[in-house]
């Protein structure tokens, strides 16, 4: 017994206009990303580079990489990665930057 | 490798194909299951014999048989490699995992089942690496902090790639298991129609994926660090050795949840049979298991307190780590409960699974104890530590393991063991067990430290009294395997289909199964614990 | 969707006998690309400990890690930049074309990919040859950088990696699409091979879009 293989295997055919868009918007963002680091806002800058980088990835993963169709499930797994990297990097930050602390305390004489 | 004959002319899984080429290119998950079975307990007997030199050192004071601290440390590092690498982390889900997920889903075999038999070939090439590693043996301790590890001279980059190796095998098995469950279940058997074993097989799955990685890359840079000297772990060249500590703990805390989390489903299919009644609290152990692994991502530096970390992360840390020991009380009153006003059959299977709920709770309950901060600074490094981390993975993994060995012996092998055998096993090893590492929890209290091949003269009666423990322990666990192996091999009684009158999947194909797992793929319309109930149809 | 039997797949260069697979073809795809993403995840978290590591080390070494980043060749990352975003649209393209069965295009468009990532490694020796030039680089360390050491440390780290990453993913698009696509094996029905290799290239490109501005912009 066969099973016929009449099935398509998913539908969504992104048009390639679509990528051409989002190809020229990821452009414009590398191009503000390297025009924001000619300004020093401090401490702020690692900042405004991680949004602006955050922004082009979203547009990779919900366009080029057909985000935006999968379910659910998928998206948990594409988050998840993101998550443990904030937690590795949340850990370590609550400890190195506050070691400082273990000297606090006075010798009684 | 024709070893498990006399199938009474049935043709099954074990004898549609024969030959030692047969097996070591089977793509059979079944097959891949002994392919790992066999391997794993190489190693389990392995660290096992570095255990026992260990302990006939420290059975008096002085040197015994070992004359020298380095040789001393080269032996805990073996065991400690042994045991986690090679023997506990594939343990579980690469033997009965293989065996029984896609069996009790309903499917023919895993979703990739050539990426199966490559991640058993990445076990057997880390493997290998790490044997050529022993020639310059290492003495880091299975840890291999830095700096220690970054700059002493024998092949630890050798056995830190066998262990990126082996990390990516356990990867790869891992990635397959969470592809199998979400696809390949059989029509009708939704998520909340699952097993428990399955549901924990998922969770470690996740785990073994996501986790993994941060370990190997941190190997990696330790090799970096050996061969380039980057720097990023030498406080000499502005760097953090605890860095490296946070990226192994990293990983090095939800490996435990990998190595008892598939025992904790184990354990929840097993007792169930044998109440002859439903699980208690089917969704609580789901989201129990799910929870585990989560909340076991954010406690790692829990292995740190005394490493010079932050008040601010210790205080943190602890705070967490006590979480995490709520889903797995949780599960021990499930468990409990399911026993409760149960009509309750001693087989071997069923007193493993007491046994694991005994001894988790001890393992659990010490836990608690060196979450606590103050409690901890006094602990740390002592044989407090080794006590309860022995509890929670040989009282809990290993026991799991091998009392799934014993109730899915009839499936895999289509016999059945003696009991009073396998009984006798579980009675030596058990008492061994406890009789090696109670007196541990004491010399902990009284100072001993760990990873010290000697020691003062009044810590000298627990120790010797451990030893003994150690050897019976040893005798059990061999007794109990040797059983296993020699009825899987010459055993004249075969078992039923479904000796135990279980509903869930597997036990409704042939013992052992057919090659392809079933005649018709199953169509699920019932709950996986009917004991006893009106939906249910077994007594 | 039950079967009780193995399901016979007819969709095979032609030649050759059928393959028995024991899932349908839908659930083959669901569960391929599922896999394929979950070892994009692993990937992911590999490189983590590289950004973690590098935050740990900017934090102790900020001063050291502005200038160092001053010493790069930021023109030749914000091309590398663009190459790789264009090289990601191309493998995008690559998709939509294998499912509209235009397997010609797919040979194109990922060969335009590989091309890129020739380009970007080319960029990247020039880079790393101007720096051992100067002595910033392993085993030719000229004394008087030997104060970057912790950033470059990072920076060949994590430029060395992913340039890894890069040729891994020529050759993957090579294997499982261009040379399929000459066969004519792709279209509607079948192109899983290609979104899964197109997949891989994006988080090549994925993990560069954050490493430039953090090596070359931000230091």
């Amino acid at each position: 017994m066969e099973h016929s293989q009449s099935h398509d295997e998913e539908g969504h055919v992104v048009p390639v206009s679509t990528f051409t868009k989002i190809l020229i918007a990821l452009l414009c963002l590398t191009v503000l990303t390297v025009a924001a680091a000619q300004v020093d806002l401090g401490k702020w800058n690692i900042v405004g580079a991680l949004i602006i980088a955050s922004m082009k990835a979203s547009l990779v993963i919900l366009v080029f990489m057909h985000g935006k169709y999968e379910n659910k499930i998928l998206w948990i797994y594409i988050l998840l990665p993101f998550v443990l990297l904030a937690i590795l990097i949340g850990g370590v930050f609550t400890d190195d930057p506050f070691r400082d602390q273990l000297i606090h305390f006075e010798v009684e004489k | 490798m024709s070893a498990h004959a006399d199938t009474h002319g049935e043709v099954n899984y074990l004898n549609w194909k024969t030959g030692i080429w047969s097996w070591l290119t089977s793509t059979d998950h079944k097959r891949i299951c002994f392919l790992y079975l066999y391997s794993i307990m190489i190693f389990f007997i392995s660290g096992g014999i570095a255990a026992l030199l260990m302990r006939t050192e420290l059975a008096t004071v002085g040197p015994t048989i070992i004359n020298d601290p380095h040789t001393y440390n080269i032996l805990f590092t073996m065991h400690g490699v042994f045991m986690i690498f090679l023997f506990v982390v594939p343990g579980i889900p690469a033997t009965l995992g293989n065996f029984l997920i896609p069996l009790m889903i309903g499917a023919k075999d895993v979703a990739f089942p050539r990426l199966n038999l490559f991640s058993f070939y990445l076990y057997v090439i880390g493997a290998v690496i790490g044997g050529i590693a022993m020639l310059n043996p290492v003495d880091t301790g299975w840890t291999f902090y830095a700096t220690y590890s970054t700059t002493t001279e024998s092949s630890v980059s050798l056995m830190v790639f066998a262990a990126f190796i082996l990390g990516f095998s356990s990867i790869l098995t891992g990635l397959n298991f969470i592809v199998t469950i979400h696809q390949l279940r059989a029509p009708g058997l939704t998520w909340m129609r699952l097993p428990v074993f399955i549901w924990a097989s998922y969770a470690t799955a996740i785990i073994q994926t996501v986790a993994t990685p941060v370990v190997g890359m941190t190997l990696l840079l330790v090799i970096a660090e050996r061969m380039f000297g980057a720097g990023i772990f030498d406080p000499t060249k502005g760097g953090d050795p605890v860095l490296m500590e946070h990226l192994f703990w990293f990983y090095s805390h939800p490996v435990v949840y990998i190595m008892v989390l598939p025992a904790f489903g184990v354990v929840g299919e097993i007792i169930p049979v044998f109440s002859r009644k439903p699980l208690f609290g089917y969704k609580l152990v789901v989201i129990s298991s799910m929870l585990i692994a989560a909340v076991g991502f954010v406690v790692w530096a829990h292995h740190m307190f005394v490493a010079g970390i932050s008040d601010f992360s210790a205080k943190l840390f602890s705070f967490v780590t006590f979480l995490v020991a709520v889903p797995t009380a949780i599960k021990v009153f499930n468990w409990v409960s399911t026993m409760y006003k149960g009509s309750i059959s001693f087989a071997t299977p069923m007193l493993y699974a007491m046994g694991f709920v005994f001894l988790f709770m001890v393992a659990g309950t010490t836990g608690i104890y060196l979450a606590m901060l103050g409690v901890d600074v006094y602990y740390h490094d002592t044989y407090f530590v080794v006590a309860h981390f022995h509890y929670t993975i040989q009282g809990g993994a290993v026991i799991g393991l091998i009392a799934a060995l014993h109730f899915w012996f009839p499936k895999m092998t289509g016999k059945m063991y003696n009991e009073t055998a396998s009984k006798t096993a579980f009675a030596l090893l058990f008492f061994g067990f406890n009789l090696t590492f109670i007196p541990q929890f004491i010399l902990g209290m009284d100072g001993m430290p760990r990873r010290y091949y000697d020691y003062p003269p009044q810590y000298e009666s627990l120790h010797t009294l451990s030893t003994v423990g150690a050897f019976i322990n040893g005798f059990g666990y061999m007794f109990a395997l040797v059983n296993l192996a020699w009825t899987a091999k010459f055993g004249k009684v075969k078992a039923p289909r479904n000796p135990y009158n279980s509903v869930s999947l597997e036990w409704q194909t042939a013992s052992p199964p057919i090659h392809e797992n079933f005649e018709e793929i199953p169509v699920v319309d019932e709950d996986p614990y009917g004991y006893g109930t009106p939906t249910g149809n077994h007594a | 969707m039950s079967s009780n039997a193995a399901i016979v797949d007819h969709n095979v260069p032609p030649g050759e006998p059928p393959h028995i697979h024991h899932m349908d073809s839908k659930t083959a795809y669901g569960a391929a690309k599922l896999g394929m993403w979950l070892f994009l995840a692993t990937e992911v978290l590999l490189f983590a400990v590289m950004f973690c590591s590098f935050a740990l080390m900017r934090y102790y070494h900020l001063e050291e890690f502005h200038d160092a980043s001053h010493h790069l060749y930021l023109w030749a990352g914000a091309f590398n930049t663009a190459v790789l975003l264009f090289s990601s649209y191309t493998a995008a393209v690559a998709v939509t074309k294998a499912q509209l069965g235009d397997n010609k295009a797919v040979v194109k468009n990922f060969g335009i990919s590989i091309l890129c990532g020739f380009i970007f490694l080319a960029v990247k020796t020039f880079e790393y040859s101007g720096k051992a030039h100067h002595g910033m680089f392993p085993f030719v360390w000229n004394e008087n950088f030997y104060e970057y050491k912790n950033f470059l440390g990072i920076y060949y780290c994590m430029t060395g990696l992913h340039a890894l990453h890069v040729i891994i993913g020529m050759v993957v698009m090579y294997l499982y699409g261009v040379r399929p696509a000459m066969n004519n094996r792709f279209s509607g029905k079948y192109y899983t091979p290609v979104e899964l290799s197109a997949l891989y290239w994006h988080l090549v490109d994925l993990i560069w879009i954050y490493l430039f501005p953090l090596l070359y912009l931000v230091g």
